[in-house]
């Protein structure tokens, strides 16, 4: 157990220095989510009442989106110089990849979505209606289902030839459940018309289930060819 | 009369890529402490059986055994140098080591420096190995690929794009190391290099070993045609 922790802080280390030194993942999610507000901004032009209802759905879609531009970065790094050969000739566990790799994911995306909110409050004139603490809990376990789940398959696909157009072929239709979720759970909180605990639930539910998955499988994936 | 049990047995391994068939049917034993030197032409299944023997490219029919265990089973004896650096260009060499350090749980970062200046670098060089020369990226990449003291060293053209006195320095290096027992396996074109401090040449041709030899020069295709 002290050892999968060591290799995973390590990776985890590794990660965010390499990407901190770079900034290849982090650049692109800001300017495309930043493109995304303002074209919907000026595509729509909602009032404050109309900006409540559709926001939820734009938000999300914004950050999924971005969100895959991170998760083909996380491996793409490992591709070059194919370093991930060097991890899969050691003894260190797949697992320890696999969950270094989603927290850092998480932490990318978590980074991009501080910085995008108050664009978001600001352009659609936002004021929430209902429990606004419970977005923190939708954010974040909403965060989490993108990125376990992307993180999963973008390795899947990392093997294939056109590997950037894969993942979002495996991981969009995957996602819908995850997404209604969060959609229907900011909706909720937003406009304070319905209770978003269903929601909140469905979230949790979705992400233990789909994070033991990937965990389980992922050393197949890793030692795959 | 040798005694000592192979460390390495590879029985009929077949590893096809789609239709195409890398290796068929190689069979092979190898004795521990001894340099051996995989040789032929492009294509004809070296890199394939060196990742075989490492546990990244997984038979299709046979069987690998290292000391007696899977390749996956043996990796912490396992030193696997590829073509490509297996390294990170954007950190330092000894930022690259120390995270592969910690995957084989060694702590600290003495045997990280030790290996850096074996290999003939200097272990405080903070340049990214993304702006090393192609020599020096083969040397850090071999310092990773000894940096857990493996038993046996898996090399994949260690000397590509090295000048040749790095290159012979390289080879004192891995004859040393064979010396202290280590089994050392180097996939190369450049044969030359390794007269007198390899112990056997294996000749491969159309993914099976068609000749073992004690020196270079009494294999008939050897040397080349210009």
């Amino acid at each position: 157990m002290n050892l999968f922790w060591s290799i995973m802080l390590a990776t985890l280390a590794k990660d965010i220095r390499l990407e901190w030194r770079s900034k290849d993942a982090l650049n692109a999610m800001l300017f495309f989510s930043l493109l995304v507000v303002v074209i919907f901004v000026f595509s729509f032009d909602p009032l404050a009442e109309e900006s409540r209802h559709i926001v939820g759905g734009l938000v999300w879609v914004a950050f999924l989106f971005a969100a895959v531009v991170a998760l083909n970065q996380t491996w793409a790094r490992e591709l070059r110089n194919q370093v991930l050969d060097a991890y899969r000739v050691s003894p260190a566990p797949a697992t320890a990849l696999f969950v270094a790799k989603v927290l850092g994911n998480f932490l990318f995306v978590s980074v991009l979505e501080a910085l995008m909110t108050p664009l978001f409050v600001i352009f659609y004139n936002l004021h929430v209606l209902g429990p606004a603490w419970q977005l923190i809990p939708v954010a974040l376990l909403g965060t989490w289902a993108l990125v376990v789940n992307g993180t999963f398959f973008a390795a899947m696909s990392l093997r294939t030839r056109s590997r950037e157009l894969m993942l979002p072929l495996l991981l969009f239709p995957v996602s819908i459940p995850a997404v209604l979720g969060m959609v229907a759970a900011t909706t909720s909180i937003l406009t304070g018309e319905n209770p978003a605990h269903f929601y909140i639930v469905l979230l949790l539910t979705y992400d233990v289930v789909f994070t033991t998955a990937c965990i389980g499988l992922f050393d197949t994936v890793l030692q795959a060819e | 009369m040798n005694l000592q049990p192979p460390v390495v047995k590879v029985e009929n391994v077949v590893k096809q890529f789609g239709r195409f068939a890398a290796l068929r049917g190689v069979t092979a034993e190898f004795e521990g402490g001894r340099f051996h030197v995989i040789l032929g032409d492009n294509g004809a299944g070296k890199t394939t059986l060196l990742r075989a023997l490492a546990g990244l490219a997984h038979p299709t029919r046979g069987a690998v055994s290292i000391l007696g265990k899977t390749p996956h089973e043996a990796c912490r004896d396992l030193g696997y140098m590829a073509h490509p650096s297996l390294l990170y260009d954007e950190m330092s060499g000894i930022e690259n080591l120390r995270y592969f350090a910690s995957l084989y749980d060694i702590p600290g970062d003495d045997r990280c420096r030790e290996v850096i200046r074996a290999v003939g670098l200097d272990p405080e060089l903070a340049r990214p190995v993304g702006k090393y020369s192609q020599g020096m990226r083969q040397r850090m990449s071999l310092a990773r690929a000894i940096l857990h003291d493996p038993k046996i060293l898996l090399l994949d053209e260690p000397f590509s794009n090295v000048d040749v006195h790095s290159a012979r320095e390289m080879v004192a290096l891995l004859a040393g190391m064979r010396d202290a027992g280590k089994t050392i396996f180097v996939v190369t074109h450049q044969a030359a290099l390794l007269e007198g401090a390899a112990d056997e040449f294996l000749w491969m041709e159309n993914g099976q070993i068609v000749d073992r030899t004690r020196d270079l020069s009494t294999h008939s295709t050897y040397p080349e045609p210009a």
